[in-house]
């Protein structure tokens, strides 16, 4: 079975290790702050400049001054720090958080990234996607393996505009958890029930499937 | 208005010598830490051609996006445009121009241009549409393309508090572009919730210095909220 949004919210915060500053990105990244694993201490980045993001604010707490970079209230962690956004994409370009989950329209296996604009139809901006991609070391892409019409959204090699070139090497999918490497895609875990042949036959780019694919795990 | 004192009397009072097709360069962030008042007076003023720098154009109700009815602005340089019907039927059409920015770059030309730098390197938006036409550059095996600065004829902003020498205090995430916004304007207006004493602020707590602001209004805000999302006990 495909991943639903929460497991793979639940997936992705399973990379969160203790100690940890990191950018959630709009949509499914942003629920895996719902899932940080027990025991892990780590600080929510949000770009519009808010180090230490807490959870969405009770009714009586909403505050027109406290947004998050999806432009929803938000609170504010213990220990957290306001700034503005050049001091916050000083953060991001000089590779000072240690994780960064946004979402995409295309990966390709060269570790290209496509997320912000369909020519002739979508046209809303990077925001700080481009700036994202550019900074952090360590970037993990969740979107859906495939389109609803059955087209690889893991492609050989972008159709749509860049965000980032070269600077992807981990995506999750509903479907898998595959790293970027040497041009190709590795095929590191799968989705519950779904087959390493579903998986092959809808990335589009080369895949390597090592010798043993586990499970991915839901504690 | 006189020696340090940058206060002025009325909204009017606040943009005068702006223009038509000048360059303006607003703070905030969606509608959090916009000058809105500022914004309306501009709509007042029925100025046109404006090219407007800001990370985004309002909604269709509330911000940059009131200028949009009477097309006030002929080019906007912002990060993110979604949100916004008449922006997009705009653009389309062809009637407004747009540079899409890379939020990062943006907040770093507005730094820039407030700080005398004309350009600098960023590895944002090597390889991809836009680092088309720049310059790029490679530093220690890394790609980078030149981005220059900008400055505009006017700034407008938004503060928490500004005591009558212009120094400011911004509040939360409301801060966002409007430090920077502030310095790249050969002429600084900024809007704020209250005016202090000079004095009253801590120097050790000012965020931004009143060297930068020419002209400084109190205001009463609406404060509109884009996404209003909370959570039940």
């Amino acid at each position: 079975m495909a991943l639903t949004r929460e497991e793979l919210a639940q997936r992705v915060a399973q990379e969160f290790k203790d100690g940890y500053y990191i950018n959630l990105g709009i949509g499914i990244p942003t629920l895996a702050a719902n899932y940080i694993p027990e025991g892990t201490q780590v600080m929510l980045q949000s770009e519009n400049g808010l180090l230490g993001m807490g959870p969405f604010p009770l009714e009586d707490e909403v505050d027109p001054d406290l947004i998050n970079a999806g432009k929803q209230t938000v609170t504010m962690a213990n220990g957290a720090s306001l700034f503005s956004s050049a001091d916050s994409f000083a953060m991001i370009r000089g590779g000072h958080v240690d994780l960064t989950v946004l979402g995409a329209f295309e990966v390709d296996c060269q570790g290209n990234i496509a997320s912000y604009m369909i020519p002739g139809k979508l046209i809303k901006g990077m925001g700080g996607a481009m700036d994202l991609v550019a900074g952090a070391e360590n970037i993990i892409v969740t979107m859906t393996h495939a389109s609803k019409h059955g087209e690889s959204k893991l492609l050989k090699e972008c159709t749509l505009p860049l965000t980032g070139k070269g600077c992807i090497k981990q995506v999750l999918t509903d479907l898998a958890l595959m790293d970027i490497k040497e041009g190709r895609f590795i095929l590191r875990e799968r989705a519950p029930g779904v087959s390493v042949e579903e998986i092959v036959k809808l990335t589009a780019g080369e895949v390597l499937v090592p010798d043993h694919v586990p499970e991915m795990s839901f504690r | 208005m006189s020696g340090l004192d940058k206060v002025v009397g009325s909204y009017a009072d606040a943009l005068a010598g702006l223009e038509d097709n000048m360059t303006v360069i607003a703070g905030g962030f969606g509608l959090c830490g916009i000058p809105e008042n500022l914004i309306k007076e501009i709509k007042r003023k029925g100025t046109r051609g404006l090219t407007v720098v800001s990370n985004n154009c309002g909604t269709d109700k509330f911000g940059l996006g009131i200028l949009l009815p009477d097309k006030q602005i002929r080019k906007m340089v912002a990060s993110y445009v979604g949100e916004n019907a008449m922006f997009e039927a705009q653009m389309m059409s062809g009637e407004l121009e747009v540079e899409l920015t890379p939020q990062g770059t943006l907040a770093e030309k507005m730094r820039a241009g407030g700080a005398g730098i004309p350009a600098f390197y960023t590895a944002t938006g090597y390889g991809t549409p836009v680092g088309e036409g720049k310059e790029v550059r490679e530093f220690n095996g890394r790609h980078y393309i030149l981005e220059e600065a900008i400055q505009g004829d006017f700034s407008i902003a938004k503060a928490w508090k500004g005591d009558r020498y212009g120094n400011l205090v911004f509040r939360k995430t409301a801060r966002n572009f409007n430090p920077m916004a502030v310095t790249a304007g050969k002429i600084a207006v900024v809007e704020v919730e209250e005016i202090v004493e000079v004095g009253s602020l801590d120097p050790d707590e000012i965020h931004l210095p009143g060297i930068y602001v020419d002209r400084l209004i109190q205001g009463t805000f609406e404060k509109n909220i884009e996404q209003r999302t909370v959570r039940s006990v």
